[in-house]
């Protein structure tokens, strides 16, 4: 009762990355509140699916398997998390901010009357004054997520209802295995008692996924050029620095369209939305069509010839210089710093 | 065949796209008054969505829902001029403060208002929370099926609908039972530009609110001509249970708010010079953000 609770996501028999760095947040959590983690698993073909959850420091793994619970859709996957939470009642449910965390977790709120916060670059644990009530709220979650066109960073409580739940974009959190021998157990549940037929109706009847070639949605540290890196040839020193670092290379759509590199590497919001630990900007100005795809890193370095580009209002560290100066520099420095 | 009955979910929100430097008041709080107030863009989509439905199957009604104050009108009217059949505008003081849930706890209630339907269609998520929550909300209390992350109606049948989901890494086609709840996303087709006959028919539809503030002399067309009246629905025409309207019925809270901007203001400024860099690499490595 009143522990943790992750929703892990299954494409294939591999459980997705999104989950298990919840479940590597969630066990931080759990050691913070002295409570148990735990994890619900609902699809099909399971087997020993649990060893790939539980050496995250997962306690009970709750495992619902039935043929038609894969492909996910809404309700059978929703009717097995509200009657799981109306017994277990958990204080903190997890998910990943994906197309499934989004479509599942608010269906779960609203059955049991309970907040849920998208999108959340932090979960702390802290408490809560109403100085209204007079009331003091020990241990709650503070859900932090960017908001308003990411303008602003806001706290979010639930100070009264249970679970307080909260969905995080795949990346943000980092996953880190606890320990491969750890001790959970696994609790299998008839999906009978969970689902009725009724809740099958509607029918994926046919689905195309590509595998993603270029991870930059998944990169710690993505370096990204502009328009301002000036060709092709200067390009390539951005990928010198991405592979020292061990990052991804991403770009503006300015960049993109001069054929500096491919289109897959496109962040904004007609690209891909990136949320690394750092960010590292060069020779891009900042429209704000960049900014949506970008402005969620955690840490964001710009290198730009102009000391005024709109994108240096974003970031950590601002480099005024030639990148092709700087960047060749900062390769120098990591390498002597990291020996 | 028989046409449908769609309800289109829409919101009235400030233009988060283009925040200029005073869209921010000194204490954190959003400027409203200096945002452009605009149709939620990705239920532009769903009304798209909706319209082509009413193109495939001519008897379709296309109502449009919004919960909002009193100017979140101009986005029934906005909604009209581009095929829309009527607007209901939900809007009281009892809804102020709200969260997704108890938005959607008032939008579900005011459908139940509404007669019968067959789809409700709105947008994936709104530029002002980008929660994605409502949709579904909504969805689970009104007890229907829910396809999120629309972009196409393939097939219309007797009670069934096919439609194919956009997903960050592919398309799923899906085939569901009616009624049903559709969020629809921006990969969707842009939505139709206002008509001009529409414009001329509708540019005069009012809530009743503001036609007791219009000074003009057109109260006459609001008798002659129904359509013109934009149905405002407040806290006493649904039925409600207070402890589930605005602040009271939200059970998020927020408890603080910074400014990205502002923060972002005390940014460490470097130049090429090799030690500014070197220390730079160093703090990086030190805190674990790189290495």
């Amino acid at each position: 009762m009143n522990n943790i609770f992750v929703y892990c996501e299954v494409e294939e028999g591999v459980v997705a990355d999104v989950s298990l760095e919840l479940l590597t947040k969630g066990r931080s959590l759990a050691n913070e509140l002295k409570c148990q983690l735990e994890a619900v698993i609902v699809g099909a073909n399971l087997k020993d699916v649990e060893n790939q959850v539980i050496p995250y420091g997962v306690d009970v793994v709750h495992i619902v398997e039935d043929p038609r619970l894969a492909p996910y859709t809404t309700s059978p996957h929703a009717a097995v998390l509200i009657k799981l939470f109306q017994e277990e009642k958990p204080q903190i449910a997890l998910m990943g901010a994906t197309p499934i965390g989004r479509d599942l977790g608010p269906r779960v709120s609203s059955a049991l009357h309970s907040g849920l916060t998208a999108d959340c670059t932090s979960l702390e644990i802290g408490d809560h004054e109403d100085k209204k009530e007079g009331k003091i709220y020990k241990n709650l979650l503070y859900q932090i997520r960017p908001a308003f066109g990411g303008n602003i960073i806001a706290w979010i409580i639930n100070p009264d209802c249970r679970p307080q739940m909260a969905t995080v974009r795949e990346g943000v959190m980092k996953k880190e295995i606890l320990n491969a021998k750890y001790p959970g157990k696994v609790n299998r549940l008839e999906v009978s008692k969970y689902v009725s037929d009724t809740d099958f109706a509607v029918q994926v009847i046919e689905r195309h996924l590509e595998k993603r070639k270029i991870n930059i949605k998944g990169a710690s540290i993505v370096v990204s050029g502009g328009y301002g890196v000036g060709s092709k040839e200067n390009f390539k020193l951005l990928y010198e620095l991405a592979d020292v670092l061990g990052a991804e290379v991403g770009a503006s759509r300015a960049a993109v369209d001069a054929g500096y590199t491919d289109h897959e590497r496109q962040i904004g919001q007609t690209g891909i939305t990136v949320r690394p630990k750092l960010y590292i900007a060069c020779g891009i100005s900042g429209q704000v069509q960049h900014r949506a795809g970008m402005e969620e890193s955690a840490q964001i370095i710009s290198i730009n010839i102009d000391p005024e580009a709109p994108i240096n209002a974003l970031a950590d560290y601002v480099i005024t210089g030639d990148l092709s100066e700087i960047i060749p520099k900062m390769i120098k420095y990591y390498k002597q710093n990291t020996k | 065949m028989k046409g449908l009955r769609i309800i289109v979910l829409a919101k009235q929100v400030p233009d988060t796209r283009n925040v200029g430097k005073d869209a921010m008041k000194a204490d954190g709080t959003v400027n409203r008054a200096v945002l452009p107030a605009i149709f939620n863009p990705e239920d532009l989509n769903a009304l798209e969505l909706a319209l082509r439905v009413k193109d495939e199957i001519p008897d379709t009604t296309v109502t449009i829902l919004t919960m909002g104050p009193g100017r979140a009108a101009e986005i029934i009217r906005e909604g009209l001029y581009r095929g829309a059949d009527g607007g209901v505008l939900l809007t009281d003081r009892a809804f102020a403060g709200s969260d997704t849930l108890a938005t959607s706890y008032a939008l579900s209630q005011a459908i139940k208002e509404m007669g019968e339907f067959d789809l409700i269609i709105a947008g994936r998520q709104a530029i002002d929370g980008d929660t994605a929550q409502v949709g579904p909300q909504v969805a689970e209390k009104l007890g229907l099926f829910q396809v999120t992350y629309v972009e196409e109606v393939l097939k219309v049948e007797k009670a069934k609908i096919t439609v194919r989901r956009r997903l960050d890494n592919g398309v799923e086609t899906v085939k569901a039972p009616l009624p049903l709840l559709l969020t629809v996303n921006s990969s969707a087709p842009d939505c139709r530009s206002r008509n001009a006959k529409l414009l001329m028919k509708y540019k005069h539809a009012r809530t009743v609110t503001e036609r007791q503030a219009a000074t003009e002399d057109y109260l006459y067309l609001y008798d002659a001509r129904p359509f013109l009246n934009i149905h405002e629905m407040t806290v006493n025409e649904i039925k409600s249970e207070a402890g589930q309207l605005g602040l009271a019925g939200s059970p998020t809270k927020v408890k603080r708010i910074e400014n990205v901007i502002l923060q972002a203001k005390d940014a460490k400024r470097l130049t090429a010079a090799d030690k500014g860099i070197n220390d730079l690499m160093k703090e990086l490595i030190d805190s674990h953000v790189i290495g």
